[in-house]
């Protein structure tokens, strides 16, 4: 058991994957000899040459497009996406070909692609720099999406993206790549996608959300249980795409009071369709409305660091909103 | 605050995206100093970039709060500056901001406008165990009755005549209901943001809230030696900075990873060193950089790559990869570190490029302005170890390259020549080697061709 960072269990990940599997290889916007911006695939090319892992032009839907295409002939490919800002050249690939590619084919081909792409703000990167894209790519069958909150679900996550028959979105949280430490084994696990992950038992109220926001949450939750007897049952959805049902449920029913937290903005977000699952199954068990707490409908977020303050949720925000559940 | 002085407190800024925490290196104003705005008040050092903190105002130097060495996260107060007079501004904003931004309405203690709305868990509840929930005491919001009121009421007994003061043995909770929210719509507590527009505290920024900009990232890195807390009589701790962590890491990772392999060779170097004596002076005067013997040395090996280019290559477990580009990274010391700059396509320039190369890799090391493109992709190392009298040395390999090589101290000697004792000018090449990749027989070869190459050098020789 190691301490390592978010970013070096994502790199420990791909690099674990790389010397197991040959047909795995990476690629994207200077993923090579600069070793991504974030440094996440810092010395893959020195490990294993640059067949293995490419620099591509500044083209994400060739990016995404030629992962496919290496993909339905047996590769392993995982695609970065420098930030998932970026993405959405890359969505008609992704969305029109790799998620309908095995349906399409009647089971003929399949499209084991991972793409990588960093979600988030809060790092002074403007609009172009901290989307949270999970909701334009949420809904589309064929698709997974998984979204690590720890440094541990990073690496079980990503491993178990790579050995996925099908395409897996992997939207990593570029604020957590340096902030967030844990314990990561060195040897080889994977985290199993379709799972959530129960962070915390509590009786008072429930809260659901994923990636960094759950930090808040779990600070939050703490500061509640000593400061005011407030407990707090928190589970990380850990995949956002097929949402683990029966966790949802089993959770609600838990308290019967529900928060759903993410940064991506509320409408049309995945906390939505969690309430929704919530409301069809759980009506009778429900002891309050269903609450959500997510990033506000505007448009981009804002380059001021005040604003950029404003957009995001930190722990006060989130504790206040715990708080006011725990009291209805 | 009725003092006429402010404190300000000045928080690490966010140096670099993703970075979340800095070293201090050294404070550049004590106590008592006065400061104008963006004058530098302290150096920083991080994984990324090496900068100063300007001050973001004027005043004069109050409390020092990180020490040098110190680790400060991304956003934590380092010192305050004590301005003069308007006491109404940022420190005034820390007291109050905790106050919630809608005032308590009016007073709720006998609210009990959601009594009688039961949600459907409490209806579940109530009609599994057949409680008349009239006779349940409501702690939540307006008196409503919660899913755990009956929970408790149903592990009570029922019997619950004693629970007809609850709402005064829990005064916090019902207090802390008061500020949540007005009894008329008790869901409107509920809203994520502030409809009102952003207040005058949030656009004011206090602090200490991080800032983004406004820095010199180019400004020189200073490696702190700094002894820190602990030992006893006998011994004393040295802080690890970021580079000696480094220079651990690399160095650990080279020996446990790369058999490594020695052998060394004799050179005479007489010849070059009449013709350096020839031509440094001059060279001197048109370049304007010392004409060292470091960039002979270096034209040879490159030459002797180029016949034998295993030698610049990398182990990749299941093959072995050789690089076509030359890029030379040359061992420079100093006080108390060591780097390992690159010279980039080593193989297409001249000795008098070369020596411009050497000193310029070695001005910036010195001065701390070395680039991460200037330690990035090297293939092979050179360390000039003679510079510090060294005649022998075991060099570990720069990881993850096959070899690296030493020049050592030029010594004059007595050498026999056709029978003929001779003094001689020589020097040592020692050579480490990756034996995962190179024997004994290929690195004999090329040491030979080195050393071919450094004695085949004449007074004719060109530097152009």
């Amino acid at each position: 058991m190691a301490v390592m960072e978010y970013i070096d269990a994502i790199r420990l990940a791909m690099k674990e994957e790389m010397e197991k599997d040959e047909s795995v290889f990476v690629l994207g916007e200077d993923v090579g000899v600069k070793g991504g911006v974030f440094t996440t695939t810092k010395g893959l090319i020195e490990q294993f040459g640059e067949m293995r892992v490419l620099d591509t032009p500044l083209a994400e839907s060739a990016i995404a497009g030629v992962a496919i295409g290496a993909a339905m002939y047996g590769m392993k490919p995982i695609a970065e996406m420098q930030y998932s800002d970026f993405m959405l050249p890359a969505t008609n690939q992704i969305i029109s070909e790799a998620a309908k590619i095995r349906y399409r084919s009647n089971n003929d081909w399949s499209c084991p692609i991972v793409v990588r792409a960093p979600i988030g703000g809060g790092i002074f990167g403007g609009l172009y720099h901290s989307q949270c894209p999970e909701s334009i790519f949420f809904g589309t069958p064929g698709l997974k999406i998984v979204a690590p909150f720890s440094a541990y679900d990073a690496k079980g996550l990503l491993k178990a993206a790579v050995r996925d028959p099908d395409p897996v979105l992997f939207f990593e949280n570029k604020k957590c790549y340096k902030l967030i430490t844990g314990d990561v084994p060195e040897d080889d696990y994977v985290v199993p996608i379709g799972k959530a992950n129960v962070l915390r038992e509590g009786s008072d109220i429930t809260v659901i959300g994923y990636s960094m926001p759950l930090h808040f949450v779990m600070q939050a939750a703490e500061e509640l249980e000593k400061e005011e007897g407030i407990s707090a049952h928190v589970l990380d959805l850990r995949t956002l795409q097929p949402l683990d049902q029966d966790a949802i449920i089993e959770s609600a029913r838990r308290t019967g009071k529900v928060l759903i937290v993410h940064e991506d903005n509320k409408t049309g977000g995945v906390g939505g369709e969690v309430a929704a699952i919530i409301s069809e199954h759980c009506l009778y068990d429900l002891d309050a409305p269903i609450m959500r707490l997510c990033g506000p409908d505007v448009p981009a977020m804002p380059i001021s660091p005040p604003m950029e303050k404003f957009f995001m949720l930190n722990k006060d925000k989130v504790k206040e909103s715990m708080r006011q559940l725990a009291l209805y | 605050m009725t003092d006429k002085y402010t404190m300000t407190d000045v928080a690490m800024p966010q140096l670099a995206e993703s970075l979340v925490s800095a070293t201090i290196a050294k404070w550049l104003k004590k106590p008592g100093d006065p400061i104008e705005q963006y004058e530098p008040i302290c150096e920083v050092i991080t994984d990324k970039v090496n900068a100063e903190i300007p001050s973001t105002l004027d005043g004069v130097m109050g409390d020092i709060l990180a020490e040098e060495g110190q680790v400060v996260s991304v956003g934590e107060v380092i010192c305050r500056i004590q301005t003069a007079g308007a006491s109404d501004g940022t420190v005034a904003s820390a007291g109050g901001a905790s106050e919630p931004a809608h005032s308590p309405g009016a007073a709720i203690s006998g609210d009990t406008s959601m009594r009688s709305r039961y949600s459907p868990a409490v209806q579940t509840l109530a009609a599994q165990h057949g409680i008349d929930l009239n006779r349940v005491q409501g702690t939540g919001l307006g008196g409503r009755i919660t899913r755990k009121d009956v929970l408790k009421y149903i592990e009570q007994g029922g019997s619950q005549g004693a629970a007809a003061q609850p709402a005064v043995t829990e005064p916090a909770r019902a207090e802390r209901r008061e500020q949540s929210g007005s009894a008329a719509s008790p869901f409107s507590g509920l809203k994520q943001q502030p409809a009102t527009p952003l207040s005058k505290e949030d656009l004011f920024t206090p602090i200490p809230d991080v800032r983004h900009s406004g820095l010199h990232l180019t400004e020189t890195p200073k490696i702190p030696t700094i002894e820190v807390e602990g030992g006893g009589r006998s011994d004393y701790f040295i802080d690890v900075t970021p580079i000696r962590n480094t220079i651990a890491r690399n160095m650990r990772q080279s020996v446990t990873e790369i058999p490594h392999a020695w052998t060394m060779i004799e050179v005479d170097v007489t010849n070059l060193v009449l013709l350096r004596n020839k031509l440094k002076d001059e060279f001197k005067r048109n370049e304007g950089v010392n004409l060292t013997y470091l960039a002979f040395l270096l034209k040879a090996v490159v030459n002797a790559i180029k016949d034998y280019p295993i030698m610049n290559s990398f182990w990749a477990v299941d093959k072995i990869v050789v690089k076509r580009d030359i890029n030379l990274s040359l061992a420079v010391g100093t006080e108390d570190s060591v780097m390992t700059p690159v010279i980039h396509r080593a193989d297409q320039k001249n000795i008098a490029g070369l020596a411009r190369e050497i000193d310029e890799l070695a001005r910036k090391t010195r001065e701390g302005k070395l680039t991460l493109d200037d330690m990035q992709g090297g293939t092979f190392t050179v360390n000039n170890t003679g510079s510090f009298g060294s005649i022998l040395s075991y060099p570990i390999i720069n990881y993850p390259q096959a070899a690296i090589l030493t020049f050592e101290s030029i010594v004059k000697k007595p050498v026999v020549i056709n029978d003929m004792i001779a003094v001689r000018s020589m020097a040592n090449l020692c050579l480490s080697l990756d034996h995962r990749i190179l024997d004994g027989v290929i690195c004999g070869r090329f040491l030979q061709r080195v050393k071919d190459n450094l004695e085949g050098y004449t007074l004719d020789t060109k530097l152009y």
